[in-house]
């Protein structure tokens, strides 16, 4: 290989040792030994069977939402608002588990509907705000992030209650028919599993083998282009967004009825804007999104040990994958920086 | 003060922008600059007022060689250039826009820039609230602020830019006067580039010609048009004999259309295609023709006036009910407006396929692509993505996209930048096409061109539509007339 | 409510406002020059905690605020020059910053949690602030309410009455008039961008070390998402941003007053307004219903209504300026 292609072979790696090495100088820095500190961390994902089951079943909501954004994103829109839409997704679950009475079976598929559905409408509002109202995605889904938190904490508070008491900390326990069921002690529930691998591979043949697919990456290439074409871009934009967001909000749902046991504060746990990550970090690539995702709930979640073992603030998992993207956004296109050319002299 | 340009050049990429200009422009004359479209007019200016160095040649004021880092460097050395579409700010207040760049000044005076902006605009006849912002003006108006900003920046030379198109005849004639003011009565030097021979000759003492970006003619004003006119378009060959063609019951039918936009404003458009005619639309850019074309495709509002497809009314039909209809349209970007780049050749002709099906078969349309591709002779592979394509083969992956039943087919500059194989290949296309009974309208800024391929021909010039006339019985000489504006 | 408590409920108000006009301030030179700085809450949750940090090891407040003046321009100038220079997305860019000034701050900062340090001294400004009513609520103050002030007024003025505040407009409206005039556009929006990253850091450093001293992890979360919020709603104007944030801190204030007498009605919905109201700006600023509004005022004091109610954003934000 001339030295051009070899370069640009080797530097998608450039950037993700480059966040290795920052991390580590900064565990340098607070008097811990590097190795020490990543092998806290990975016996923190897996050093047993319930930390690696926990890893799994907090990949699953992520998975699910990052499956979502790979539709967005295909279209050209940042979906900023997914947070939103997974909360709503699990207030629509929590809804049914509070309110309705029926047989287990009956109640989960009201539930996982019912996420769907909010997550679908949540999104729908911030798609059509956009095409109908001139807003940004960006504005209104930061917007409507805010306004579902909000309201999760108004039913928290107030009409969903726990009897001894509003604390602001989460709703009464559910009742146990609505929950999903769980594997052995974990929080992982293999139903989840069976519907997110569903979702992936229902994605990917939607992206890469149907006609739709193929409208949205002319949408989010040349919007202009793909109008003259024939694609009506609105619908799609807005399909798009419904569809990631009832991924999304099945994702709240899986949160709400597995990880926890009630609709709680802070109950999308970042994953959202995780989610956005995992898709910038795969550059857009559909199949590194669920080893990436998986990698990103190894690391959070061993760095809760982490911070068991070491003392140190589990936050530093959080920083290593951040640190990633940054520099794969700044530095890991080879070509944008002239450090390789587009084309090699002999037309490679 | 003697301004020389050397030798001037410019390219981008193959195209030959400038090719070798020199020119001289004296103190106290009005010139005029005339071209064709593609001739290297804005692109001389745009070098001249300093908005883009040159390749290679130079400037000098007086023998002394000039380099401009910016405009604003070049209007500091005395030449300023008033674009058609002035460059200012919409959202900036008169005398924000006024003050911009004006001086290093920290703290803004706005009494000194009413002072001037009153001076200016009494010394010229300028009626202009001097409250207001920039967006609430006409072009006219816009115009006038840009020329006193210039003024007062000490412009000793100014290029005004197709600077009548859009603008009132009442302001037109205050601009007129000015213009005269400042070169007779001041000594400056003004450049006029315009396609309007009316205009040239009403206020200019020499005009010169560019053609493809080369220098073709210079000669003193008032002359005969047909003078003007033949440096402009070069000799054109006799139409070749072509068996004639019968058209058939007329399929598009435009009565009292009215197409109004921000810029420019088309009337009393009335127009009668039939099918398997071929309709050339000639005139300079921004004349109208393109407006014509997108309001038959659907892409703009009409306000007035109604239009038949097949006897059909479909006044207000969107573009996409249009395009199902049968109407097809090809713009001029052809990666802009049209293509997309990034997508391979085989996703472009399942997005275009007219009947699709949920799941696409991939192995069923790269087969379709293939077919298309030896059909359209185009250079490139399924997979060769759209931007990949050369110029030449982009537009043969356009027609390649076009559904085989049109009844109408609305084509921007369908040759434009293409060699002359292409040229002959793509007409072969169309008059296949018009054998199946398609009528065709297109734009075209090569007069060649519209008289060769055309069956009827009108032309637009300052948002005017002519009378229609018909290809056989017309010639270059008659056409420029129209393109200059005189009947 | 009596005297005294409106007088002490308005001052807190004026204090706990304080941080987000700092901040709305700085956003909208960013912003005004063509650049959306979407990293404001994580910046100022790592001003917040090297304000404080910094301050505690010197023992000096304003060491503290020179270090978190210099986090946030280093944030945003990444967040330029990604854009400027490497052509990335400057939302991409400034949202995982965001993300990884919580964790960093959170990181950098954990041996520093819930302790007492240095704090901004209070300062009355002597005579004005003995004027009933206005005095003690205005003058009684800490200096950076001062600050906050006449940062808005020095702000505002030097937007729309200084030349070097048209060159920063221009590059945000239509860079290539800039250009034409001598502007030059990229340095403009490093210039600005990196300014109002500093001010975003004092705007953190001003809640650490002036209104919940100390640092404790994600203190400051949310207020950046707000900033941006009320920039945009306050229609990039540094007076209305000003407004803006005073409503906030007031609503905020009025709905601890209202659940305190009122305990069985939830307002929480209280937080949502901001949102609302940026939500309800962007859909008039996509629609003409404010113009054909001020069409229908009468004659005289359309123009006027015209200026102060200009929501529009920079023409040119968000995008890129390429020279010839």
């Amino acid at each position: 290989m001339r030295s051009g292609q070899w370069v640009r072979w080797i530097w998608p790696a450039v950037p993700i040792v480059a966040a290795l090495l920052v991390t580590s100088i900064l565990l340098f820095l607070f008097g811990a030994a590097p190795f020490e500190a990543f092998q806290a961390m990975y016996e923190g994902a897996f050093g047993d069977q319930s930390k690696t089951l926990s890893v799994i079943a907090f990949w699953i909501p992520l998975l699910l939402s990052s499956t979502g954004l790979l539709i967005t994103f295909r279209a050209g829109l940042w979906n900023i608002g997914i947070e939103g839409q997974i909360v709503m997704g699990s207030i629509a679950a929590s809804w049914v588990a509070l309110s309705l009475e029926a047989p287990s079976a009956v109640l989960i598929t009201l539930e996982i509907l019912a996420a769907m559905v909010g997550g679908a409408l949540w999104a729908a509002l911030a798609a059509v705000l956009k095409t109908r109202g001139g807003v940004h995605e960006i504005f209104g889904g930061l917007a409507l992030n805010s306004i579902a938190i909000i309201f999760t904490n108004y039913l928290i508070s107030g009409p969903w209650q726990p009897p001894e008491g509003g604390t602001f900390r989460g709703t009464a326990p559910f009742q146990a028919g609505a929950l999903l069921p769980l594997y052995a002690n974990s929080r992982f529930s293999p139903l989840s599993l069976v519907l997110a691998v569903i979702a992936f591979v229902l994605v990917v043949i939607a992206l890469r083998g149907t006609f739709w697919g193929l409208k949205l990456k002319a949408i989010g290439k040349n919007l202009r282009s793909a109008f003259l074409l024939g694609v009506s871009s609105e619908r799609e934009m807005i399909l798009a967004m419904m569809v990631c967001g009832a991924l999304a909000g099945l994702g709240g749902g899986v949160r709400v009825l597995s990880w926890f046991d009630s609709l709680r504060q802070s109950i999308s746990g970042g994953i959202g804007f995780l989610a956005l990550l995992v898709v910038m970090l795969a550059n857009y690539n559909m199949f590194l999104v669920p080893l990436i995702a998986f990698f990103f709930s190894a690391v959070l979640n061993g760095s809760i040990t982490l911070q068991l073992r070491t003392q140190l603030h589990s936050s530093l998992g959080g920083i290593l994958t951040e640190l990633m993207v940054l520099f794969v956004l700044l530095f890991g296109d080879a070509v944008k920086l002239g450090i390789s050319r587009e084309k090699d002299e002999d037309g490679q | 003060m003697r301004i020389e340009l050397r030798d001037i050049r410019k390219y981008f990429g193959p195209v030959k922008a400038n090719d070798g200009i020199s020119l001289v422009f004296e103190a106290g004359q009005i010139y005029g600059l005339l071209g064709e479209n593609g001739a290297g007019k804005s692109t001389l200016m745009k070098i001249l007022s300093g908005y883009q160095p040159p390749d290679s040649g130079e400037i000098t004021f007086d023998d002394q060689p000039q380099h401009f880092a910016s405009p604003a460097n070049a209007l500091q050395k005395g030449i300023g250039m008033l674009y058609q579409d002035p460059l200012d700010i919409p959202a900036f207040s008169v005398k924000d826009n006024y003050l911009l760049g004006r001086d290093r000044q920290v703290i803004l005076d706005y009494g000194v820039a009413s002072k001037e902006l009153l001076d200016m605009t009494a010394k010229f006849g300028f009626e202009i609230d001097l409250g207001t912002s920039i967006e609430n003006l006409s072009l006219g108006e816009r115009q006038q602020l840009e020329l006193a900003r210039l003024l007062v920046g000490g412009a000793q030379v100014l290029i005004l830019d197709e600077p009548t198109t859009g603008i009132s005849a009442e302001q037109k004639e205050v601009l007129f006067d000015s213009i005269r003011k400042l070169a007779y009565e001041e000594g400056k030097t003004l450049i006029l580039v315009s396609h309007k021979l009316d205009e040239v000759q009403e206020l200019c003492g020499q005009a010169m010609i560019l053609h493809r970006g080369k220098l073709v003619g210079k000669t003193n004003v008032p002359c005969p048009n047909e003078k003007l006119v033949e440096m402009m378009f070069g000799q054109v060959p006799e139409r070749s004999k072509r068996p004639d063609f019968q058209p058939g019951e007329p399929v598009l039918d435009l009565i009292d259309l009215r197409v109004p936009t921000y810029r420019l404003t088309i009337e009393n458009i009335n127009l009668q295609v039939r099918e398997g005619e071929i309709f050339g639309l000639a005139g300079l850019e921004g004349s109208g023709q393109r407006l014509l074309l997108q309001a038959c495709a659907g892409l703009l509002r009409t306000d007035h006036g109604k239009m038949m497809f097949a006897g059909e009314e479909v006044t207000g039909w969107s573009y996409h009910h249009l395009q199902a209809a049968g109407i097809g349209y090809i713009a001029a970007g052809r990666l802009e407006e049209g293509l997309l780049a990034g997508l391979t050749l085989t996703e472009h002709v399942e997005l275009a396929q007219p009947r699709h099906s949920f799941f696409i078969n991939w192995r069923g349309v790269a087969k379709q692509t293939e077919t298309k591709i030896e059909q359209y002779q185009i250079v490139g592979s399924p997979d060769s993505t759209a931007d990949e394509l050369s110029g030449g083969n982009q537009q043969r992956l356009l027609y390649a996209l076009l559904r085989d039943d049109l009844k109408i087919l609305l084509l921007e500059h369908p040759t434009r930048g293409l060699d002359v194989r292409s040229t002959d290949w793509i007409w072969e296309q169309l008059y296949h096409r018009r054998e199946d009974g398609t009528a065709i309208l297109f734009i075209s800024a090569d007069l060649d061109e519209i008289i060769e391929r055309s069956d009827r021909i009108v032309v637009f010039s300052g948002g005017v539509m002519s009378r229609i006339l018909d290809a056989k019985d017309t010639n270059v000489d008659e056409l420029g007339h129209l393109i200059g504006g005189q009947a | 409510m009596d005297n005294s408590a409106l007088v002490l409920t308005l001052s807190s108000i004026l204090l706990a406002s304080t941080p987000l006009i700092i901040a709305v301030c700085g956003e909208i030179l960013t912003e005004r020059s063509g650049i959306v700085n979407l990293s404001l809450d994580g910046t100022m949750l790592m001003a917040a905690m090297t304000g404080f940090v910094i301050a505690f090891e010197s023992n000096n407040v304003w060491i503290g605020f020179l270090a978190a003046a210099l986090v946030g321009s280093f944030f945003a100038f990444i967040v330029a020059f990604g854009s400027i220079r490497l052509r990335q997305s400057q939302f991409a860019i400034g949202f995982v910053l965001t993300l990884l000034g919580d964790d960093l701050s959170a990181f950098l900062g954990q041996n520093y949690t819930r302790i007492p340090g240095p704090v901004v001294k209070h300062y009355a400004i002597p005579i004005l602030k003995d004027i009933p009513i206005i005095g003690p609520i205005f003058f009684d103050q800490d200096p950076l309410v001062y600050f906050a002030f006449i940062l808005v007024g020095v702000t505002s003025f030097w937007l729309f009455r200084t030349q070097p505040g048209l060159r920063l407009r221009s590059a945000g409206e239509r860079p290539e008039a800039g250009f034409a005039r001598g502007v030059n556009i990229n340095l403009q929006r490093y210039l600005y961008t990196v300014i109002g990253g500093a001010l975003v850091g004092i705007a953190g450093a001003s809640y650490s070390l002036n209104i919940k001293i100390g640092w404790a992890e994600g203190s400051t979360r949310g207020f950046g998402w707000i900033a941006l919020a009320i920039v945009i709603f306050g229609g990039w104007s540094p007076v209305r941003g000003m407004l803006g944030a005073l409503l906030f801190g007031a609503t905020k204030a009025l709905a601890t007053y209202l659940q305190r007498t009122y305990p069985e009605v939830s307002v929480v919905a209280f937080n949502a307004i901001p949102w609302v109201l940026m939500i309800l700006v962007l859909l008039l600023v996509g629609s003409d219903f404010t113009e054909r509004m001020i069409l229908i005022a009468p004659k005289s004091i359309q123009r006027p209504l015209q200026r102060i109610l200009r929501i529009a954003p920079p023409a040119a934000l968000g995008s890129s300026f390429i020279e010839d």
